[in-house]
């Protein structure tokens, strides 16, 4: 074993450790350091359980509309015909390049009671800004090109013999895309789809702009953590944050699990 | 196609719209207000601050990052596995998750004694763990796919370690590199979720870019947040643009 | 089912695939599209089947005008060089695919499978997948599963392309023993002149997409048009302008006037045959193709100079 090599085994492990593993091990302690008493009060705060639904509700609609526009944006992206590919990629890759505070404040501007379509959207009675609604939005542009992303990249290696044998056969447009395109990508799809829940579950930034972070209405859990903390709640801050964590545990180990799947180049 | 009708409504109302509506606020005044806004004496402290540390911060990226990727792809030892997972934890957590955890063990409290919350120190911190997975990355799948055979030639005639490294393994694993910076780079400098709990948010000192911006909302000054939200736009997509043409220029000149 | 293209052209950017086509293929024959890379023959077989819109000309399958008929209604059979399998499918429901995007019954699918499975030998291999199959198998699978719909027409893309040479040569025969039985209008493509002249009864010859000529093995061979159809087909010496076969050129045991001498450069012992390389009087270089016993009887050995009999040349013009 050279010495080079241990060292930089060391630097590497260790500069994880410190940055990664300590930090998220130390928040486990202190949450559970007074005892499970006080956790269990924290999680039973009825405000604290609204943000926990309120974020899988955010979840629940704005991961599968992500996800038809992701497979959609994919099939344009690899199998269609026009110019532009260039541009359309861009512009999926764009919430990449935005801070989601910038997000949270294009969405105002357009949608806001000053903006663009306020009157118009309060002359019909429909609330998007400081409502869930622009919630939902909010968290599906920031979330937006993980699974056109994950999805793209296999349907170009895929080819489209098969699609054209499919449609020699008889195959109507509908019936290749069902029942020969999805399954041979559906772990593409799958990788993507963890990925967007996770961003979608973990926003913080766009969804504070648009929500106006009202307590018990507009509070997802994230919000729920700050909020928690700049009221001094310590134990309530950590413990929804224990419990972000733990799904964000889940959502690496769902990661790894397809990693292989979809042939990922990073499995070591 | 009506497909194609809905993709481009979703595409509009999400992310067409909302960019123009930005554009249009940070210009609504003319050049001279933009300016105005962007020069600023507390926002110009904030964008120069975000734009600094995050040079600094992929800088140290590009090293750590490499060497990490190059313990996992080289190194063998237990729970190898496990750590690949970790390298993902910073994309899987939620950011106001990232900051409260730092400050958990580097912040007030923390029993190592350090504390450098309400520091520049900490912003630095928290970038680096939002950034971590950037470059590791984009480099893993390069250096699993380089030729080992190139490096034997290498040795067999002679070169030693280092000069392996320095002339066959590193021109191979620049590009991928650069990539991670670049992404690394646009992802620090919007940053929000994790640094408004551990910096204290204080103006001139700890104040970044993106928290700028939001203390402009809350005080309905949409104007100034608009004109500093298009500055924060413009590095990132200037790196990420810079990215694209660098990609596009290698693949037409190297192969 | 006739099929006639008529006047086809096609370009894909600055390259022009296909210029003025026209290709008929009687009903029931078994015909080889031959040529070279780039000749436009896959994009010949592929505007037939309606996989590409041609930019001009037309397609008449069994004297309808099908040109703008999208490919799921032309009733074609298409085989793909590397098979096109459905790889999460087993080859049960690869070859019953399209009887089941048609909705037959169950019963009826899984009699058809189990018919064409036998005849494409492949029982007892339905429940496998793909990935389970050797190249030779899955060729047959989806020659199975083309077969499945009653196709009017069949075309098969490079077929053999991607396989064994041992492999190959068995797939052919069987080929030629399926058309046999089943007489369905078939085309294949292939870059193979031994393939085309082995398997098809007429053999269209294209370059730089144009037609050079169609017609039967014999007649292609014996009746070249051009020196790009005699090269092409069979083996051939190029001496300037004229071109001669080599089994044409007679090395004869003694001089009986009639001949010229040559030198034996060198003899390459192929198994029946025999190639003798000459040089000429006037330096030129060419070769002749003996059988073993004629290389025997002449006792050819490197170094000899024999009395070597030409044919007369043929010459083509410009």
């Amino acid at each position: 074993m050279s010495s080079s090599k241990l060292a930089a085994r060391i630097v590497a492990l260790g500069y994880l450790a410190l940055l990664l593993v300590a930090p998220v091990a130390m928040i486990f302690y202190r949450t559970f350091e007074g005892g499970l008493a006080p956790v269990w009060k924290a999680i039973t705060e009825p405000n604290a359980i609204h943000a926990f639904w309120l974020s899988l509700e955010i979840v629940a609609i704005a991961v599968p509309l992500n996800t038809i526009f992701g497979v959609g944006m994919a099939l344009l992206l690899e199998r269609g015909k026009f110019r532009g590919k260039l541009l359309l990629g861009m512009l999926i890759d764009l919430p990449f390049a935005i801070s989601p505070v910038v997000v949270g404040l294009a969405l105002v501007l357009v949608y806001g009671k000053t903006g663009w379509f306020g009157n118009w959207l309060i002359g019909h009675g429909i609330q998007v800004i400081f409502s869930v609604p622009g919630m939902v939005i909010a968290t599906a542009v920031v979330s937006l090109p993980f699974v056109a992303r994950e999805t793209a990249p296999v349907l170009r290696e895929l080819g489209t013999d098969a699609e054209q044998a499919a449609a020699t056969l008889g195959a109507s447009a509908w019936q290749t895309f069902w029942r020969i395109t999805l399954p041979a990508i559906r772990w593409g799809v799958v990788y993507g789809v963890v990925l967007t829940t996770a961003r979608a579950l973990g926003e913080f930034g766009a969804v504070s702009v648009v929500s106006g972070r009202i307590e018990g209405q507009t509070q997802t859990l994230p919000l729920y953590v700050q909020d928690q903390f700049e009221n001094f709640n310590v134990t309530g801050a950590y413990t929804a944050a224990v419990v972000l964590a733990l799904l964000a545990l889940g959502t690496l180990v769902a990661m790894n699990l397809l990693t292989r799947r979809t042939r990922r180049r990073t499995a070591v | 196609m009506l497909g194609r009708g809905l993709l481009g409504l979703y595409l509009s109302v999400l992310v067409l719209l909302p960019v123009a509506a930005l554009l249009a606020q940070s210009t609504h005044g003319g050049t001279a207000a933009f300016w105005r806004e962007v020069s600023n004496p507390q926002a110009l402290a904030a964008i120069e601050l975000t734009l600094a540390i995050s040079a600094i911060v992929v800088i140290v990226n590009a090293i750590f990052g490499t060497l990490i990727a190059w313990v996992l792809v080289r190194d063998e030892f237990p729970g190898k596995k496990i750590v690949n997972a970790l390298i993902d934890l910073p994309f899987a957590l939620p950011t106001i998750v990232i900051g409260l955890v730092l400050l958990a063990l580097y912040g007030g409290g923390s029993p190592l004694g350090i504390d450098v919350a309400f520091t520049r120190a900490s912003i630095a911190l928290a970038l680096l763990f939002v950034t971590l997975p950037f470059v590791v990355r984009s480099v893993q799948p390069v250096l699993l796919e380089l030729d080992r055979s190139m490096e034997e030639a290498a040795a067999s005639l002679g070169a030693g370690q280092v000069t392996v490294l320095r002339r066959i393994v590193l021109p191979a694993l620049t590009p991928a590199i650069v990539s991670g910076v670049a992404l690394s780079f646009a992802r620090a400098v919007g940053e929000f979720g994790s640094l408004v709990l551990i910096t204290g948010n204080l103006p001139f000192k700890t104040e970044v870019g993106s928290v700028y911006i939001f203390g402009q909302i809350q005080d309905e000054n949409l104007p100034a947040a608009a004109a500093v939200s298009v500055v924060l736009l413009l590095a990132a997509l200037l790196v990420l643009g810079a990215l694209a043409l660098v990609s596009r220029w290698r693949s037409q000149h190297v192969l | 089912m006739a099929i006639e293209a008529l006047n086809v052209s096609k370009r894909f950017g600055d390259f022009v695939a296909l210029q003025d086509v026209s290709v008929r293929v009687s009903d029931g024959s078994l015909t080889a599209l031959l040529g070279p890379s780039g000749s436009g023959k896959s994009t010949l077989l592929r505007i037939i089947a309606g996989l590409e819109i041609p930019d001009g000309g037309s397609v008449v399958i069994d004297e309808q005008d099908l040109t703008s008929t999208p490919a799921r209604n032309r009733g074609v059979g298409f085989v793909f060089q590397h098979y096109a399998p459905f790889k999460h499918m087993t080859v049960h429901d690869n070859v019953a695919f399209g009887l089941t995007v048609r909705k037959r019954p169950k019963a009826e699918i899984g009699a058809r499978v189990e018919e064409l499975l036998g005849l494409v030998r492949l029982v007892g291999l339905a429940e496998r997948y793909p990935s389970q199959l050797s190249g030779g198998q899955l060729q047959r699978m989806a020659l199975a599963r083309a077969l499945a719909v009653q196709p009017q027409v069949l075309l098969l893309d490079e077929p053999f392309g991607a396989l064994d040479a041992q492999v190959r040569g068995e797939l052919r025969e069987w080929l030629r023993h399926l058309h046999e039985e089943i007489h369905v209008t078939t085309i294949f493509v292939t870059h193979d002149q031994e393939e085309a002249m082995e398997v098809a009864e007429q053999i269209v010859v294209m370059n730089k997409g144009r037609i050079e000529q169609a017609g039967t093995p014999e007649q292609l061979y014996e009746s070249p048009r051009n020196e790009f159809v005699m090269s092409f087909i069979g083996p051939v010496n190029r001496l300037g302008d004229s071109f001669l076969r080599p089994h044409d050129i007679q090395i004869l045991a003694e001089a009986d006037g009639s001949g010229i001498e040559a030198l034996v450069r060198r003899v390459v012992h192929l198994g029946f045959e025999v190639r003798v390389e000459l040089t000429l009087p006037d330096g030129r270089d060419i070769w002749a193709q003996v059988t073993r016993e004629t290389a025997e009887q002449l006792e050819l050995k490197e170094g000899q100079i024999l009395p070597v009999r030409l044919p007369a040349p043929r010459v083509f013009a410009a």
